[in-house]
């Protein structure tokens, strides 16, 4: 499981596209923001939270359907599900290599672009705090999208479709969380709430993937 | 006798033509009685005056488009443990009609929330899941048909109508994290009396009746179409074979 973990690494890194991909695509959006809504700080300082996560939501979206296409292509996901580690591990080991190449980028670069959107100073540790939770999720319920829609000729707008709905709790969550921290308000229900949901969906979704993936190779 | 004979498409196709002979009949009357006694011999509400007849759509309709979503979860649950093609195709066969319901109830609320709220749409808790659930709707019926094999798509569309329940649910809790809305609790519920004035009490009774009767009609309608459809194809590839 860990070669699998390291071969996934490799890949994303080496191959080009997903790693850098994300974090730009992060990056874009968050500087269209105030192109868009207008340079003033007062506005975007109201509506950083939300904007940044919902970017990053979409930034992690974005590589989904990377998951699995290609060793579907070459071939290699059947030789995956039929190697002696569960096919549940392999789902759970691909949503952790997802995570490490999108969901940790976006989380260490996201100061960074906080900066630019203006939020308020005690927003940052939340903000960091948040999406290192909230990634997670993310990434496991999109393995499960791209479990769903492996075997499509067309998958993306599919997959999107598809993803976005599951992503609704993790997103309000998230976006609360860092609302009240940087508001200075309590924050342990949403932490709470959006820990839980990580770990709900890590311990529970990758069943379905693997389900999902068995139908699709059958 | 039990109730999986009716899993046999023969057997179901049988029975529902039975059905459908009493059942077209009945939901006519109740929906004719129901919708005409609503809107022209119920009296003009106190305040609301009488935009308060759109509840003779708007209430059975949002109740169509949430239980339709748990007969395809018990129907998904059906097809993953038994197998019995019919679920799968009832299952498929009431995910159009649900996601109707459910844009009725959300256009009728906006036009019933212009004069009353001031507002076509709020992001309101209820309003919010209830435009949660119309994507839902959407994506389970866009993966229906992005898939040939239809014994593939029907087991990746229960696999994803289990996984959607779970999340509608979620997100049902999480969007009442924002404060309580405009739109008002349940003014039916089964535990306690009823907060409804007797005169759209009987009403809206005879239209939630003559609804349920309607979504009923349709899937049985629908599901027998899927069926001979599934027949057709049957049918054409013997043909090329032979």
């Amino acid at each position: 499981m860990i070669a699998l973990f390291l071969r996934d690494l490799r890949l994303a890194i080496r191959a080009g596209g997903g790693f850098g991909l994300g974090l730009g695509f992060f990056l874009i959006v968050v500087v269209l923001v105030p192109l868009g809504v207008g340079p003033e700080g007062r506005t975007l300082s109201l509506i950083a939270p939300g904007i940044l996560w919902v970017a990053a939501l979409l930034a992690c979206l974005l590589s989904l359907d990377r998951i699995f296409a290609l060793d579907h292509e070459d071939g290699s996901l059947d030789l995956l599900a039929t190697a002696p580690i569960p096919l549940e591990g392999v789902v759970t080991m691909k949503a952790l290599a997802h995570w490490v190449t999108t969901g940790l980028p976006l989380t260490l670069a996201s100061p960074v672009l906080a900066l630019l959107m203006n939020l308020p100073g005690p927003g940052y540790p939340w903000l960091m705090l948040s999406l290192a939770l909230g990634t997670p999720a993310l990434s496991v319920i999109g393995t499960f999208g791209a479990a769903l829609t492996v075997g499509l000729k067309r998958g993306g707008l599919l997959l999107s479709l598809l993803v976005l709905p599951l992503y609704v709790p993790t997103l309000i969550f998230g976006a609360e969380l860092v609302k009240r921290g940087a508001a200075g308000q309590a924050v342990a229900t949403p932490f709470l709430l959006l820990a839980g949901i990580t770990a709900g969906a890590a311990a529970l979704l990758p069943f379905a993937s693997a389900a999902a993936l068995r139908v699709n190779l059958r | 006798m039990s109730i999986w004979k009716y899993a046999n498409p023969k057997q179901f196709m049988q029975t529902s033509a039975w059905a459908l002979r009493w059942l077209v009949p009945l939901t006519a009357v109740l929906m004719v009685l129901g919708l005409v006694w609503g809107f022209f011999f119920t009296p003009p509400e106190l305040r609301q005056g009488s935009t308060v007849k759109i509840i003779f759509l708007h209430v059975p309709s949002a109740m169509i488009g949430i239980n339709a979503w748990l007969m395809m979860l018990v129907a998904s649950l059906i097809w993953f443990i038994r197998r019995h093609h019919v679920s799968a195709l009832a299952a498929r066969a009431a995910a159009p009609i649900g996601a109707t319901m459910t844009l009725i109830a959300l256009i009728t609320g906006a036009i019933w929330g212009e004069p009353m709220w001031g507002t076509w749409w709020a992001w309101d808790p209820r309003l919010t899941s209830f435009l949660i659930l119309f994507l839902f709707y959407l994506g389970y019926m866009a993966l229906w048909a992005a898939i040939e094999e239809p014994d593939t798509a029907a087991d990746l569309t229960s696999v994803l109508c289990l996984v959607g329940s779970v999340f509608a649910l979620l997100s049902r809790y999480a969007v009442n994290f924002w404060n309580q809305g405009l739109h008002q609790g349940p003014s039916l519920t089964v535990a306690q009396k009823q907060h409804v004035a007797d005169a759209y009490w009987y009403p809206l009774m005879i239209c939630i009746a003559g609804f349920i009767a309607f979504f009923v009609t349709l899937v049985l309608l629908r599901t027998r179409t899927e069926i001979r459809a599934r027949r057709l194809q049957a049918l054409l590839a013997r043909e090329r074979m032979g």
